[in-house]
């Protein structure tokens, strides 16, 4: 059949809505599609909130449009389809040196997903953003006519499908700039550090390749701020074979999660890592994707979900603004187990792009009454500071707040009213954020 | 020696991920099928996938007078021959009851054609030894079913021509492999109502992958629908014939 009905979420499962989904194999297919019902396309629909979503309408899954289409080794340069995972890149061209600029936390993102994300990793502050290392990319319109576009050709829709949330159109291939990979291994120190002054220190020093936080966002006081900083190398050493996770089973009760379990995991977790900074070597899974170790983690917020909060601050209002954030969350005792503070560089792709040289924190949030006015009020705070909600992870954002966020929004809409003047790729997402501009 | 597999239905969703395996494994691919242009970029992937060569070549089981030219090509090669079957077609029941006469494209491709395209490479298979052939059925093909009949009767014919061709080639070192998969998640099944215990196409060839390697006669895809099968097997053919699924 062309279309399964189905109720989509996105990886968090706060928010969900029912649409038909198509999912074509074959390009032959994807152009049918596309001259008779056009449609927003997604990926592994891995972002958090609504992304991937569209309420009583038609969705198109790239994820089976995955082939490698040319690839360059002396150059790194690579043509694939959209659907290809980047765990599936790193796999295949890691062990001939070469792995993906921007790895995001799961390996499971699709390379179409990463550029309409814009997608950062751990190495951000050397590397920027995902859509930095891309070259061009082949687009489906509206029209369901097919475009190459890059910063020579069609400038403006190439800057407003990187990070655009798939409002342009169907990414249907792209060709990237791969970076050298040294090898299937990495040197990971972790440390731990007993407060926020420390880590941001910590961040300040830091020169390794990639790097990132683990913070205690239940801890308060003296202590507020406190965590884990990861730091990793990538050098040499065989590819291991990718073995499955263990996974979580089923939709796990309320209170598995509950505030006590939470303080509990995450004082253990802190306390685990070592005060001096241990060095070991890890596969290099196990840095880029932490949370893929654990299958259908999401499962363990029950089945009511959760939403992840992702933040930037710029480097001017950082210090004052992450404590009172930090503050604000561990006071509402609504934090998870493992939040995540990172440093960013200024490097974006898109208008829409979501990085700025700064401090990101993430923090997730079970969905229930309380965290939607909490989620409401960090939102504001970060827009006070200049900072920004990051659209792939959000679900709570007023979009009242999009034009403080993204400056550069209006290009965005000039673009997203030619290309698509009907609105056909308009998701749940960008109905609710007002995307396109349209409601007054 | 290295491989080189025929691989027919090339495009099916089940057959990519064979063909990656066998790319991952260093082997030679000659991928088969209809669509020309997406069997032209499957095998531009199994090249970057590391096969030792990638062709596309078409193949209709409805014609022919186009087997010969795969045949060749797989022989042509400096390899040991292995060939796999993944054609075939789905008319549903209530299409096949509205339009009788379109059971004999549906049972050329799911029987008459990938049949006589093996029986054509036979001598070239016993020449060669060492190979495989893979032949995929499935469950529908070990009973005829209310609700399924007119597609499981092409399967149970390509059933028991894999069981025999198997017999036939027992002494000359080459294996043959029966795979009859339950529910796999592909364009075939998406969308369809009342499917349970879905395997994904890649879990599917993995155990397709292994289960040639160890020489397997007859595997069942996910295991467990050997279970089920043995089950709706013995239902007695009186209470069998009220049933309607």
């Amino acid at each position: 059949m062309l279309y399964k009905d189905t109720i989509q979420s996105g990886w968090g499962r706060a928010l969900r809505s029912k649409a038909r989904i198509a999912r074509p194999e074959r390009r032959t297919a994807l152009d049918e599609l596309m001259s008779t019902a056009p449609a927003p396309a997604f990926g592994a629909a891995r972002s958090y909130g609504d992304a991937a979503l569209n309420a009583d309408g038609a969705l198109i899954d790239m994820s089976r449009l995955n082939r490698l289409l040319r690839f360059t080794p002396e150059t790194g340069c690579l043509r694939a389809e959209a659907g290809v995972t980047l765990g599936e890149l790193l796999a295949i061209f890691g062990p001939q040196g070469w792995m993906p600029a921007a790895m995001p936390g799961t390996a499971h993102v699709t390379l179409g997903g990463a550029i309409a994300s814009d997608v950062h990793g751990k190495n951000h502050h050397a590397h920027g953003s995902f859509g930095q290392h891309v070259s061009s990319i082949r687009l489906m319109g509206a029209d369901g006519k097919l475009r190459d576009i890059s910063e020579v050709e069609h400038p403006e829709l190439f800057r407003a499908t990187i990070g655009g949330m798939g409002q342009t159109g169907v990414i249907v291939a792209a060709e990237l700039r791969l970076i050298r990979c040294a090898g299937g291994r990495v040197e990971l120190r972790k440390q731990r550090l007993p407060n926020l002054d420390a880590f941001l220190a910590a961040f300040h020093d830091n020169s390794a390749d990639f790097s990132v936080g683990w913070i205690d966002a239940t801890a308060k006081g003296t202590a507020l701020g406190r965590g884990v900083l990861e730091e990793g190398h990538v050098i040499a050493g065989n590819f291991a074979s990718p073995r499955n996770p263990r996974a979580v089973p089923f939709n796990m009760p309320g209170l598995t999660l509950s505030r006590p379990a939470v303080k509990a995991f995450n004082a253990l977790y802190y306390h685990r890592a070592s005060a001096s900074g241990r060095m070991r070597k890890r596969p290099i899974g196990d840095m880029f994707f932490p949370l893929d170790g654990l299958a259908h983690w999401n499962r363990l917020y029950g089945k009511r979900g959760f939403h992840q909060f992702q933040c930037v601050l710029p480097q001017s209002t950082c210090d004052v603004m992450l404590p009172r954030l930090l503050e604000e969350i561990a006071g509402s005792g609504l934090a998870s187990p493992l939040s995540v503070l990172k440093k960013l560089g200024s490097g974006r792709a898109g208008y829409m792009s979501f990085p700025m040289a700064g401090m990101t924190l993430a923090a997730d949030f079970r969905a229930n009454a309380k965290a939607v006015p909490l989620l409401g009020k960090l939102n504001r705070m970060v827009a006070e500071a200049g900072g920004r909600v990051y659209m792939a992870k959000d679900s709570t954002l007023d979009p009242g707040l999009i034009r403080a966020m993204y400056p550069e929004v209006d290009k965005y809409r000039a673009v997203l009213a030619e290309v698509d003047p009907t609105g056909v790729f308009t998701t749940d997402l960008a109905r609710r954020l007002n995307l396109r501009g349209t409601d007054a | 020696m290295s491989n080189a597999w025929l691989i027919l239905g090339a495009s099916s969703a089940m057959a990519r991920a064979f063909t990656r395996l066998a790319a991952a494994d260093g082997a030679h691919v000659i991928l088969a099928g209809r669509d020309a242009t997406d069997l032209t970029i499957l095998a531009r992937d199994a090249e970057m996938r590391g096969a030792a060569s990638a062709a596309a070549m078409p193949f209709d089981t409805r014609k022919p007078e186009s087997f010969t030219a795969l045949v060749t090509a797989l022989t042509a090669i400096d390899a040991t021959p292995n060939i796999a079957v993944f054609a075939g077609s789905m008319v549903s029941q209530a299409e096949v009851e509205a339009n009788p006469a379109a059971i004999a494209g549906m049972i050329s491709d799911n029987l008459t054609g990938p049949s006589q395209l093996l029986l054509m490479a036979l001598p070239d298979m016993i020449a060669r030894p060492g190979g495989a052939i893979v032949g995929v059925s499935s469950v529908s093909g070990d009973r005829g079913r209310a609700s399924n009949f007119g597609y499981g009767a092409g399967k149970a014919g390509f059933t028991a021509f894999l069981s025999g061709l198997r017999a036939r080639l027992s002494r000359s070192k080459v294996h043959v492999m029966t795979v009859k998969p339950g529910f796999v998640d592909t364009a075939m099944t998406w969308g369809l109502p009342g499917l349970f215990l879905v395997a994904s196409p890649d879990d599917a060839a993995k155990r397709i992958w292994r289960g040639a390697k160890r020489k397997r006669n007859v595997i069942y895809v996910p295991g467990f629908w050997w279970m089920i099968m043995t089950i709706i097997k013995h239902v007695p053919e009186f209470i069998f014939k009220k049933m309607k699924f």
